[in-house]
């Protein structure tokens, strides 16, 4: 998978983010490559969400670089919706539209950003909705779906665009647990198909067998980077230690 | 003290027929006012300060001051100015109905824009954020994510001021508008029966108000309609 001819699609050198006078980032530097998977994992509060925030640009960074696909990131709006086209984004609390039918949460960017005709989006939605095994939740409202349902309506939609790259911001924390697997099962399979994936989880299962890189945040830092293998059998930080005896003893 | 069945039962026609002036400063302040409300709504949330403080000073002022004084001031003072009288308005603000509408719907409109911005505000920021993820613009995220929402919000509170809107309507009499409030003091002035005329008079508003309830309970219920988890025909 780490195919080292794969190009490269993420960047991020020397970002950092502030809020007010919180620094939510510092100094961050990460590359990830066409087909990698990458999870983040570390405390509450570390900067997780903002870190993959940033590469859509639902937060701006305030130093450094930030290059999607060779596309930096400014403040030019066009070149922002360009790139958001190709980054998908999964939220922890689904965020689908309340007032659209399923189907129509899975047509309305593809005709308004992508501008397919109404028959090829809905052909696609269709699609998209059978790959997360839901299509016949196609006429309901997102209110009369489960929670995983409902989160694997929104990895749909965000499916529909065609992405090159998609986010996960703890996709399934919001869930019954019952309900996790159904969703981690559709993220495994978007993963065999190659898809580039930044997913921020403390699944850490999911991590040992799907991601390329597991990558431990606190403070603001990436503290450590390594492959599941290494990054579980033997943490090389204080603080990943802490943080992993913490997780994986309940 | 007797109570003159008989008054009412000859009056209430002659009221009924203030009926259709009632209607009409109704629609057409109601439909300027929201025309205007949106306007300002526009402006509050443009984030520029040059248009968000011009809207947030008219909403102050015309929420501040009494609507009869509004009212008075359309209508006693504008004609003083020679430019109203100039102006291609003059046809319509020398009919003391134009100034009543005029009146109604610049006092609806600072109202309702509030009402509206309310029903902005309570659009959850995270479905924003997942249309800006989609890469959908700043425009097609208001018109397909937030009008659709807010509007659904704002419903229940905008209900209330069509209903204010409806008792405002009654202040156009004290401009000698023939509404069904002024043929009620017209027919109190003859009669010397307020108690008759009056109750009878309020009953029709009564019954006036509970239609606009049961219209915008439909229409709350139809815009609702996601908002309900059971699917009864399945
Ligand atoms: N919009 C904001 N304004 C101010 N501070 C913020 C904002 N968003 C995040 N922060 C702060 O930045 C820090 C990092 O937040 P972030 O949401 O990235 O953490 P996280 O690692 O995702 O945590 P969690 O596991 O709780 O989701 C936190 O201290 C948070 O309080
Ligand atoms: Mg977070």
């Amino acid at each position: 998978m780490n195919d080292s001819t794969n190009k490269t699609l993420i960047t991020m050198e020397g970002v950092t983010k502030f809020f007010g006078p919180f620094q939510a980032l510092k100094n961050i530097n990460l590359k990830v490559r066409k087909g990698e998977k990458i999870v983040v994992c570390g405390p509450s509060g570390s900067g997780k969400s903002t870190l993959i925030r940033c590469i859509n640009r639902l937060e701006k960074h305030n130093e450094g670089q930030i290059l999607i696909d060779g596309k930096e990131l400014t403040d030019q709006v066009k070149d922002i919706n360009a790139v958001r086209r190709e980054v998908g984004m999964v939220f922890q609390s689904f965020n689908l539209f309340p007032h659209m039918t399923i189907l129509k949460n899975l047509m309305l960017a593809q005709q308004l950003v992508r501008k397919i005709s109404k028959t090829e989006a809905k052909d696609t939605a269709i699609k998209y909705l059978e790959r997360v095994k839901i299509p016949e939740q196609a006429e309901k409202y997102p209110i009369q779906l489960s929670g995983g349902q409902q989160q694997r309506v929104a990895i749909a939609r965000a499916l529909c665009m065609k992405p090159k790259i998609m986010l996960f911001d703890e996709p399934t924390s919001a869930l019954d647990p019952e309900m996790i697997n159904e969703v981690l099962e559709v993220m495994v399979d978007l993963a065999k198909e190659g898809m580039t994936m930044i997913c921020v989880t403390h699944e850490m299962g999911f991590a040992r067998s799907v991601a390329d890189r597991v990558i431990f945040m606190d403070m603001g830092e990436i503290i450590e980077e390594a492959p599941p293998k290494e990054f579980f059998n033997n943490p090389q930080n204080t603080r990943t230690r802490n943080f992993l005896s913490q997780i994986l003893s309940h | 003290m007797s109570f003159d069945l008989h008054l009412i039962v000859e009056s209430l026609p002659v009221m009924m027929m203030g009926l259709g002036i009632t209607i009409k400063l109704l629609i057409i302040s109601g439909v300027l006012g929201l025309v205007l409300a949106i306007f300002l709504l526009l402006m509050r949330i443009s984030g520029k300060w040059y248009l968000n403080f011009p809207a947030q000073m008219y909403i102050y002022v015309f929420r501040g001051t009494p609507i009869l004084v509004q009212i008075f001031i359309v209508y006693y003072g504008l004609p003083q100015f020679e430019v109203v009288r100039d102006s291609v308005f003059w046809p319509i603000l020398r009919e003391p109905t134009g100034c009543a509408i005029l009146a109604l719907s610049l006092n609806t409109g600072a109202y309702v824009s509030e009402i509206l911005r309310g029903g902005v505000l309570g659009v959850s920021k995270g479905l924003l954020e997942a249309g800006s993820a989609l890469g959908m613009s700043a425009y097609h995220k208001f018109v397909y994510i937030t009008a659709p929402i807010a509007t659904r919000l704002a419903l229940p509170a905008y209900s209330n001021d069509v209903i204010s809107l409806l008792k405002s309507t009654a202040l156009a009499s004290t401009i000698t508008i023939a509404d069904m409030t002024g043929i009620a003091r017209t027919i109190v002035a003859d009669t010397y029966a307020p108690y008759e005329i009056f109750i009878s008079l309020a009953i029709v508003y009564l019954i006036f108000t509970f239609g606009i309830q049961k219209l915008f309970g439909l229409i709350e219920r139809y815009l609702g309609r996601y908002t309900i988890r059971e699917q009864p025909h399945e």
